[in-house]
């Protein structure tokens, strides 16, 4: 189960890539293995205003229907507009061309309440 | 993109891959054309039904029929679906002409006895569960559902609290409770459960508030287990204004025990077709009546029967009523095989259906117990969880490869990944109509599936193989949906 070390992690199974005020968020490698086959993906509107922890979207498996949350406050200024045609890509990476969304951050000071990489391997492995 | 016929139906042809030009029956030849009846604005140019003959339609659907599996052929032990057996009698009963060629529009004074059958399985299903009126109006638990949630919003709004928004739902919920509660427009607080499985008063007191509008939860709960602190949750809910509202998919644990009203709900329903008798889990036709506490009444979907001076009547002028929730009386022949199944049993008869449900289930849940991990290892009520979690960290099997491995030993699988709060959940419901014999022989093939993970996982990876359909694509189902055959 990949942990990248670059990353800050929510107990909900998100990660977060921080760009200054900038973050681009998607799911874990755990999360996606636990979900399995992704089909579809349901994100925010780009210009939405959203809040930590907040419900924001849905995420789709063949399993289950489960909530998306943000790990972080801030406006959406992109989503990944590819998984509406491969949601598979969550699936096959992750931390890459399964991201999700991007925010400009209102509260960059929010990342004090995230996880670093050991501490969320710790929790995922649980 | 339309898949070639023979991938999609396994060797069996379509219907429309049958016959020829022509072959259709003659029963209509002398009719006169369709454009003597209907004005050509409803005209199709083109109409292509299949043209078979009488003979190959019946062995088509005879053929059919045998491939499916249902409660008449094996065990099904779905958890939270109560697949129990539905006694013969109460269909013949249904079926009888006095009742099966009742028009709908017949009027109440030549309908009496349609009427009081409605009218007894109302009152009885009140004193069962000890609400104060029941609609026999829902169509299926969902639409219940529905339908209260649409009574809690026209009931906030005659108060003048239209700002009460959220719905309260435990994470061991089902599906239908968050969907329900979205579909009116409430936004829906997800409860976690404590470490036993249980809503807890604590994490309860923290989403209460005035915007609260319904909690809505089913007892017991998905885990199987019984929420025992129910009567304090209510009464929080209460001290904050919000509704209580019963799922009544797990009813068949508590019938003679407990009642939904005497535990605080305020709104439930009842879904017969699992609780009681009807043949389901086909997407076919069910019965979900709704019940409600005294206050609530006026606002029960139209029409409802009332008997007034000995006569039986269908009540439409209620100011308060949310109005109807379907056509006509709803599915009627249901609420005579409901009330056959409510007399034929009787009180006591029906206490004995929970207790046999909840002694088949914890029978089977030890036996179980020995092979595969039980998250919540305590006496369950009508069903219970298991988990493949260790399988899969060990020798990655899955819920997924044990459930389709029991279809080739000739049983229907559990529910599996639900409730979402265990990992590689399997769900299982045995009911009380299930012999020893059947509830032995199941553990013992599940048993024998559990080994073959540890020596040979690939068996259950390529499972199953002895079905007339294989392994499906369950992603490329999702996500490239095929849902209509075409030419």
């Amino acid at each position: 189960m990949a942990v990248p070390e670059d990353l800050l992690y929510s107990k909900e199974h998100e990660w977060v890539r921080l760009d200054g005020d900038s973050a681009t968020i998607g799911i874990t490698d755990y999360a996606q293995n636990a979900l399995g086959d992704i089909v579809y993906v349901e994100l925010p509107r780009v210009g939405a205003k959203i809040e930590q922890f907040g419900n924001v979207g849905v995420i789709e498996s063949v399993k289950a229907v489960s909530d998306l949350f943000t790990p972080m406050s801030g406006e959406v200024v992109a989503i990944n507009d590819g998984l509406e045609n491969d949601p598979a890509a969550v699936n096959r990476e992750p931390y890459g061309a399964g991201w999700l969304l991007k925010l400009h951050l209102s509260k960059p000071d929010e990342r004090n309440n995230l996880l670093a990489p050991a501490e969320y391997d710790k929790i995922a492995a649980e | 993109m339309s898949q070639p016929a023979s991938e999609m139906s396994d060797g069996v042809p379509l219907i429309f891959e049958l016959g020829q030009k022509g072959r259709a029956n003659r029963y209509f030849e002398d009719a006169k054309p369709l454009e003597t009846y209907l004005p050509p604005s409803v005209l199709r140019e083109e109409l292509p039904l299949p043209e078979n003959s009488e003979l190959d339609v019946v062995r088509h659907y005879t053929r059919l029929s045998q491939r499916t599996f249902g409660i008449d052929v094996g065990f099904y032990p779905l958890g939270s679906c109560t697949m129990k057996y539905n006694p013969r009698v109460n269909d013949a009963i249904a079926a009888r002409r006095e009742f099966a060629e009742l028009h709908p529009y017949t009027p109440d004074e030549l309908a009496q006895g349609a009427l009081q059958v409605m009218y007894e399985l109302e009152r009885s299903l009140s004193s069962l569960f000890g609400m104060a009126a029941f609609s026999l109006n829902p169509s299926a638990g969902a639409h219940a559902e529905l339908a209260a949630l649409l009574i809690a919003k026209k009931y906030f709004k005659d108060r003048g609290e239209t700002h009460r928004d959220k719905v309260i739902v435990p994470d061991t919920a089902h599906g239908t409770n968050p969907a329900s509660a979205a579909m009116c427009g409430f936004h829906v607080i997800s409860l976690p459960s404590d470490s036993r499985g249980r809503v807890s008063v604590e994490e309860i007191r923290k989403v209460l508030g005035p915007d609260t509008a319904v909690c809505m939860m089913t007892n017991p709960n998905t885990l199987g287990l019984f929420e025992e602190q129910i009567a304090q949750i209510a009464a929080e809910v209460h001290a904050a204004g919000g509704l209580m509202y019963y799922d009544g998919a797990n009813a068949n644990a508590i019938m003679g025990y407990t009642r939904p009203g005497d535990m605080g709900f305020d709104l439930m329903h009842l879904n017969t077709h699992k609780t009681f008798t009807i043949p389901h889990g086909g997407g076919g036709a069910g019965h979900g009546p709704l019940g409600v506490a005294a206050y609530l009444v006026d606002y029960l979907p139209t029409p409802v029967v009332v008997a007034r001076d000995g006569e039986f009547a269908l009540e439409f002028d209620r100011p308060k009523s949310i109005g109807p929730m379907r056509s006509f009386w709803s599915n009627f022949a249901h609420a005579v095989r409901a009330l056959a199944y409510l007399y034929a049993n009787g009180e006591a008869g029906l206490k004995r259906v929970s207790q046999l449900a909840v002694l088949n289930a914890n029978y089977l849940r030890v036996k179980v117990a020995e092979f595969l991990e039980t998250p919540y290892p305590e006496t369950c009520r009508h069903e219970f969880v298991a988990s493949a979690q260790r399988l899969k960290k060990e020798h990655g099997v899955r819920a997924l490869d044990l459930a389709k491995a029991l279809l080739d030993r000739g049983y229907m699988a559990p529910t599996i990944y639900f409730p979402l709060i265990v990992p590689e959940s399997l769900m299982i419901e045995p009911t009380e109509t299930e012999s020893k014999e059947t509830l032995d022989d199941f553990a013992a093939a599940l048993h024998g599936i559990v080994e073959t993970a540890k020596t040979n996982p690939q068996e259950l990876f390529d499972a199953p193989t002895a079905t007339v359909v294989g392994r499906v694509d369950e992603t490329r189902a999702a996500r490239q949906p095929d849902l209509r055959w075409r030419a």
